[in-house]
């Protein structure tokens, strides 16, 4: 019985996010949709690059390349398999099975290019490793462009519209869960420590390297995720849609929420997106205004909306939430309730 | 059953500069050693070498009879030395619990898989890293701050985490790098009693760095003098109180002379 | 073997602009421990300038039915060298004041992101279309625009390598000016306090060095190389738009990683073998590789011997 509940607690998150997905998915007029499309694909990549840049403290400026990892990998697959039929299930049942396949596909992929790419440039401090992530995702755009298994420059067309509102919101969920598990972790806090004071983390007995490839890792495959659904949703994949520009509007928005606030970084890419959407029509002067936020922000408040701290942890919201208060939780990092607290309702 | 840890003539060179020369110390399990010199005399730079910071230039560090030499400082850790930082190091970020959280966790590898699936072990081990947490916080008198974030610790409880985390690696050998700087007297004469009742209830040996004679000589059951990277003296501390090479480096040869105590000949730095 | 001479000669023509480029990432790197991502684009706003200031003063080319003089065509051509570097070391002062001094004291990934925010301002500011239309049309717009013919192409053929007038003299201000920095850099207390500067910041102000006066010069150093680099690269590769200071940017401040960040001679060299580099690899073999180069020699860099050529390695002190 123990087993079965915890097992129900681990999915739990995923089988109401299914519930109330199918619902929105049903109900939602495209315009609205396409929208929140967008906002999740940026939560996903927000959220996960936090985990390295955050959580970690390390500077990562190679997200895109990640991103083309697993668009391209997703895309090959779902247009090799685009006529497939399983033996058993109807057409469209196999063909969502063919996403799933290729989802999955596109994450390892991309764990396996955050593992070489994470290896020897993990060695490195601040300045350097945002400068080798930046060329490593350039690098990587560069072997897409000059291959023509990949279509060059022109990439690859066609793709099948696989990406709703179910499949982005369940890759939301995912993310979310993911980070704030890891933050409520042994695992998490040692992140947490790396970034803290790397030095004396590692004399604590923390595999700093190891730890730091790993943050990587998990944080490319939730990338390679995320180009995946968007090259799903324009139906298409093209190394112009994965330039470093790309890396850096996505950093923008995890310094915008709070470098290591999941809430941050969800509010942070929600609000980036629609107010890009919404300054679609300005064109040039979008960018100019973009770019004015990003210095105004940085000159006044450095920290981001939420700091390290997340908006559950305000008053109001433990409050609705029906959590204990701070003090008795114990063991927050900046104020990040522990899950497994003694004594801690649910 | 082999010394927790032996350091062999252990030479620290930086370019031209021999930071520490020929350092020996053996040590056996539940010694209290006190390691004193004058500024620069590289105390810290043996504290380094023996927990994995430096690469020893020369000579050999074993610890539970393993040479660690080429081992990384978490690796280290982990065979059983811990250590405290001569500028206080903690998470400042964190909350005391969680300084001392990460370092029960010291040495296990992944388990982010665990993690993330909320298994039952990922719980199991959860609670029994707070428990432990728990247990060292109270040791040293810590456990109402457990919440509080570290950078906001009075001095002298953030030197205490300092310690306290350090225990939770489940050391055999403890290195203190200053723990009483900063302190008033009262504070001081408390650490004594702190680090003699660690010694005690964990039965590990520790090794202490101290400018505060009346400390160093008050705890340490054995000392070494270094001065410019050399020891210069070993012995009990009464022994070193009274030796005239470690008075000279200290207080100078012009001081000998003044109390017409004989400076003895240059031997060997053992 | 000419070819051989011929890519050599390429690649250095290519490598002095690197190089003056990286000169202004070093400097600034060294000072400040800052990556100034906007000095791509001060480069490209040198270009620029060039471009407007050309225009006002009425340039003649050389190619029409009434050329002008030798001595006209030397006085424009110094002008608008000499005023784009002011404009540029003026833009540089201003990005350094307002931009980078207030998050001094801030960790240093804010002033990164300040830097991108500067580089991105800069950019999509020259893209908007013009705002007024006299004496100059500004902003350019994102068309690409040509850069006028401050000075006759005369095409030279030495020892079978084929060269012409612009290398020459491209070579010539740009080793001059290296030189004029080494001076200043080596020979004068600006520049003492600058390398104090660079070791420490803290103890130099102790020492009484004022630190803003230095670092604000650094900029207006560097910006002034980076404009003169636009000057001497737009005279043999008239085509330039917004956003043609990025990839040169880029390949400048990995031209300063190899030479070792922070050491002035490390960005020279550096400079000069990237393009040698460049220019041998992309003549070889597959130029469209030609971008990649330049990150795959950063990456090498990095992971090999991250300190550079020149570089310097410390050890923390724990």
């Amino acid at each position: 019985m123990g087993r079965l509940l915890s097992l129900f607690r681990t999915f739990l998150p995923f089988l109401v996010g299914l519930v109330v997905l199918a619902g929105l998915q049903a109900v939602m007029p495209p315009v609205f949709a396409v929208i929140l499309l967008y906002m999740g694909v940026n939560v996903v990549l927000a959220v996960s690059l936090n985990v390295v840049n955050g959580f970690t403290g390390q500077f990562s400026l190679g997200h895109a390349g990640f991103m083309a990892v697993g668009a391209y990998t997703a895309a090959k697959i779902t247009l090799g398999l685009s006529g497939f039929q399983f033996p058993v299930l109807g057409y469209a049942v196999s063909q969502q099975l063919v996403f799933a396949i290729a989802l999955g596909a596109a994450m390892a992929m991309a764990a396996v290019a955050g593992f070489l790419v994470g290896m020897p440039s993990l060695r490195l401090r601040g300045d350097y490793l945002a400068i080798v992530t930046l060329g490593f995702g350039e690098i990587i755009r560069s072997i897409i462009e000059n291959m023509k298994f990949l279509g060059q420059a022109t990439g690859l067309s066609g793709l099948p519209q696989r990406s709703n509102l179910i499949w982005v919101g369940m890759s939301v969920i995912a993310t979310v869960v993911m980070a704030q598990r890891l933050a409520s972790s042994t695992q998490g806090r040692a992140l947490f420590a790396i970034r803290e004071d790397e030095v004396a983390a590692e004399a604590m007995g923390v595999d700093t390297t190891g730890y730091k490839v790993r943050a990587f890792v998990i944080s490319a495959a939730y990338a390679g995720l995320a180009g995946a659904l968007i090259a799903h949703a324009i139906q298409l994949s093209t190394p112009r849609m994965f330039t470093f520009i790309r890396s850096i509007e996505v950093v923008v928005m995890v310094v915008l929420g709070g470098l290591g606030s999941i809430s941050g970084s969800i509010v942070a890419a929600c609000t980036l997106t629609v107010a890009l959407e919404a300054l679609r029509e300005f064109q040039a002067y979008r960018m100019v205004a973009y770019a004015l936020l990003l210095i105004l922000l940085m000159l006044t408040r450095p920290q981001g909306l939420f700091g390290t701290r997340e908006i559950w942890d305000l008053p109001f919201f433990r409050r609705l939430l029906r959590r204990p208060a701070l003090a008795s939780d114990g063991g927050s990092a900046g104020a990040r309730p522990d899950s497994n607290s003694a004594g801690g309702t649910r | 059953m082999s010394a927790p840890l032996e350091v062999t003539n252990v030479t620290m060179r930086f370019g031209g500069l021999k930071a520490l020369a020929d350092f020996t110390l053996i040590m056996q399990p539940g010694e209290l050693v006190g390691l004193i010199g004058p500024n620069g005399a590289g105390k810290t730079t043996a504290f380094n070498a023996i927990t994995g910071v430096y690469v020893p230039s020369e000579g050999e560090v074993k610890v539970a009879g393993v040479r660690v030499n080429d081992e990384k400082p978490h690796q280290i850790c982990t065979r059983g030395i811990a250590r405290t930082f001569q500028n206080i190091r903690l998470f400042k970020q964190l909350t005391a619990l969680d300084n001392v959280r990460i370092a029960c966790h010291a040495g296990a590898q992944s388990g982010f898989f665990d993690a993330l699936f909320l298994t039952g072990h990922h719980r199991r081990e959860e609670a029994r890293i707070r428990a432990r947490a728990e247990e060292y916080l109270e040791v040293m008198g810590l456990s109402h701050r457990r919440d509080e974030i570290s950078r906001n610790l009075p001095y002298g409880e953030q030197r205490r985490l300092e310690i306290a985390r350090a225990l939770a690696t489940g050391p055999k050998v403890l290195c203190l790098d200053e723990p009483a700087a900063g302190m008033n007297a009262a504070e001081k004469t408390n650490l004594m009693g702190l680090v003699r009742s660690i010694r005690d209830r964990f039965g590990l040996a520790i090794l202490i760095i101290e400018h505060d004679m009346r400390v160093a000589m008050g705890i340490s059951e054995r000392m070494l003098v270094l001065d410019h990277g050399i020891t210069i003296a070993q012995g009990k501390p009464e022994a070193i109180r009274k030796n005239p090479k470690v008075i000279e480096a200290y207080l100078g040869d012009a001081y000998l002379e003044e109390k017409h105590i004989a400076v003895p000949p240059q031997e060997n730095s053992k | 073997m000419t070819e051989f001479f011929q890519h050599a000669v390429n690649g250095l023509s290519v490598g002095t602009i690197y190089a003056l480029i990286a000169l202004g990432y070093t400097m600034v790197y060294g000072v400040l421990k800052l990556i100034n991502f906007a000095h791509g684009d001060v480069y490209m706003v040198g270009a620029f300038s060039g471009f407007y200031l050309a225009d006002l003063i009425g340039v003649r080319s050389p190619y029409d039915a009434n050329p002008p003089g030798g001595l006209e065509v030397f006085l424009k051509a110094s002008f608008v060298t000499l005023a784009s570097m002011i404009i540029c070391s003026i833009l540089g002062f201003a990005i350094e004041r307002f931009a980078y001094r207030p998050l001094r004291t801030r960790a240093r990934l804010n002033s990164l992101i300040t830097a991108i925010g500067v580089s991105f301002l800069l950019e999509y500011g020259f893209q908007l279309k013009p705002l007024i239309h006299s004496p100059i049309e500004f902003p350019p717009g994102p068309s690409p625009r040509f850069f006028p013919t401050l000075l006759e192409r005369v095409p030279m053929d030495i020892l079978g390598v084929s060269t012409s007038n612009y290398d020459i003299i491209g070579f010539t201000v740009a080793f001059l000016l290296m030189v004029g920095l080494q001076f200043i850099v080596y020979r004068t207390r600006f520049g003492t306090a600058m390398r104090a500067v660079s070791f420490d910041p803290q103890v130099a102000g102790l020492m009484g060095i004022p630190v803003n006066r230095i670092i604000s010069g650094t900029f207006v150093l560097g910006s002034a190389l980076a404009a003169a680099a636009g000057i001497l690269n737009a005279a043999a590769r008239p085509k330039i738009d917004p956003l043609f200071g990025l990839i040169p940017g880029l390949k400048a401040f990995v031209a300063a990683v190899l030479g070792g960040i922070g050491s002035v001679p490390g960005a020279m060299v550096g400079g000069l073998v990237l393009g040698t580099a460049e220019e041998f690899v992309a003549g070889y073999t597959d130029s469209s590789y030609r971008d990649a180069i330049a990150f795959t020699v950063l990456i090498i860099v990095l992971l090999v011997r991250p300190t550079g050529i020149f570089g310097r390695v410390t050890a923390e002190k724990v």
